[in-house]
């Protein structure tokens, strides 16, 4: 199975829901750590993206993504708008003009994604950001496409990475973004912005396996 | 009218843009420094629409410094950069308030975006010292003053801008000396970090063709209480 543009836009009308139901829990995460607006700035960024689906889809996946970035960065506001609209905006340069993604293709869009979210942030593994998330993702991604693996199970088994990986960012020391300055006091809150990842890929793959 | 390198200060807050625009813009009248702060909605926050729009906004055609304060309003800084017609937009890492007073005033000189952006990297703590500048005792040719500040707060921020403006534009090489250290004249920063206060002596050094017109400015300002 392959993704074509008009799958790449139902998975992120899908995930403009998803968001929608979890915008408390998130901005809660984002309370404890950061500012606390997390979960509204990704609802009102996906909802805008919404809209403009609606305005005007483009017929290639490339183009969807590359209009999923350009909204988040002007609707999304705090870190996450330069973090997430970068990462979409590497996905759509990786894609080119294919007109379908195979598992292939989502393996490079979500390696470029990390590779942009990394040199935006300038964030390692293990800083309690998204990329605690996004690598392991990107690795499970890669391997499964190695494998031979679909789409559906690739972003299955780079979901259950990206869970694993948010989870492990309780009890981290967060060292980037507004949390490094709470130093001892981040440590046992999940970072918002893994958590926000792992919670689009589960959306991702919940989709693609028609479970959503 | 010449075209200056503009400037443009990222903040999460609107005001502390203003602020900050506001005391840089005093410094540098004819430079366009373009507060972009807040996340638009009247919240804190960066936004990447008035960000973009301020570098336009900024850019006469010499270039745009980018400063900034926090966090996303870098990332924010550095996709405009990335966005910009290459090398056009320059992102520099310094601190917001002392490095848009550096800025402004080397753009306010003429100088070109490489410069300006030194400048206010210059300001960075921990940041390299300007490079050694040969001994002006060498300099066979230099013509010096001795200038009383008459002014009560003697070499500080509007004052050494002033300065700095006044001789910017000349081809002369300028240094002020006062207690056994010496500064760049065209650098407001070094000029302040001399610590010359109301009532000081101060020395005055200019090499170059535009050596003595460089000396009479000077002169003409001290004896104008440094009042722009």
């Amino acid at each position: 199975m392959a993704c074509s543009a008009h799958g790449v836009a139902v998975v992120m009308r899908a995930a403009s829901q998803m968001l929608e139901e979890h915008r408390v829990e998130l901005s809660t995460l984002d309370r404890e750590i950061g500012d606390g607006d997390h979960g509204e700035n990704m609802n009102r960024g996906f909802g805008a993206l919404v809209a403009a689906l609606e305005r005007d889809a483009p017929d290639s996946p490339g183009g969807v993504l590359k209009l999923v970035a350009t909204t988040l960065i002007s609707k999304v506001g705090g870190a996450a708008g330069p973090l997430y609209g970068t990462a979409f905006l590497r996905a759509a340069t990786a894609v080119k003009d294919a007109s379908e993604l195979d598992a292939g293709l989502v393996a490079k869009a979500l390696r470029a994604a990390l590779d942009g979210v990394i040199a935006r942030g300038k964030a390692e593994r293990g800083d309690k950001t998204m990329v605690d998330a996004l690598l392991p993702a990107v690795q499970a991604a890669e391997e499964a496409a190695e494998r031979g693996e679909d789409v559906p199970v690739l972003l299955r088994v780079a979901a259950d990475a990206a869970a694993e990986g948010a989870d492990s960012t309780v009890l981290v020391l967060a060292r980037k973004g507004r949390a490094s300055y709470l130093g001892e006091r981040s440590i046992g809150h999940m970072d918002p912005g893994a958590r926000s990842t792992a919670l689009l890929l589960r959306t991702f793959a919940d989709v693609a396996s028609g479970a959503r | 009218m010449t075209t200056r390198v503009g400037l443009v200060l990222v903040s999460h807050s609107k005001r502390l843009a203003e602020g900050v625009a506001e005391l840089a813009a005093q410094m540098a009248p004819d430079v366009a420094v373009i507060a972009a702060g807040g996340d638009g909605d009247g919240g804190l926050g960066t936004d990447y629409a008035i960000v973009a729009g301020a570098a336009v906004e900024a850019d006469s055609g010499a270039g745009v410094v980018v400063l900034y304060d926090l966090g996303s309003a870098r990332m924010v800084a550095d996709m405009v950069a990335e966005d910009a017609e290459e090398g056009q937009v320059v992102v520099v890492d310094a601190p917001l308030v002392e490095g848009a007073v550096a800025a402004a005033v080397s753009a306010q000189g003429g100088a070109g975006l490489a410069v300006v952006a030194r400048a206010a990297g210059g300001a960075a703590p921990g940041a390299p010292n300007p490079p050694a500048r040969p001994s002006l005792r060498l300099v066979t040719n230099a013509s010096r003053l001795d200038v009383v500040l008459t002014n009560e707060v003697g070499l500080h921020a509007r004052p050494s801008a002033l300065l700095a403006r006044t001789v910017a534009g000349l081809d002369a090489d300028v240094v002020v000396r006062f207690g056994g250290e010496e500064a760049d004249a065209t650098s407001v920063l070094a000029l302040m970090a001399l610590g010359a206060r109301g009532g000081a002596h101060i020395e005055v050094v200019a090499s170059g063709k535009d050596a003595d017109e460089a000396l009479r400015r000077v002169e003409e300002l001290a004896e104008r209480g440094f009042d722009g």
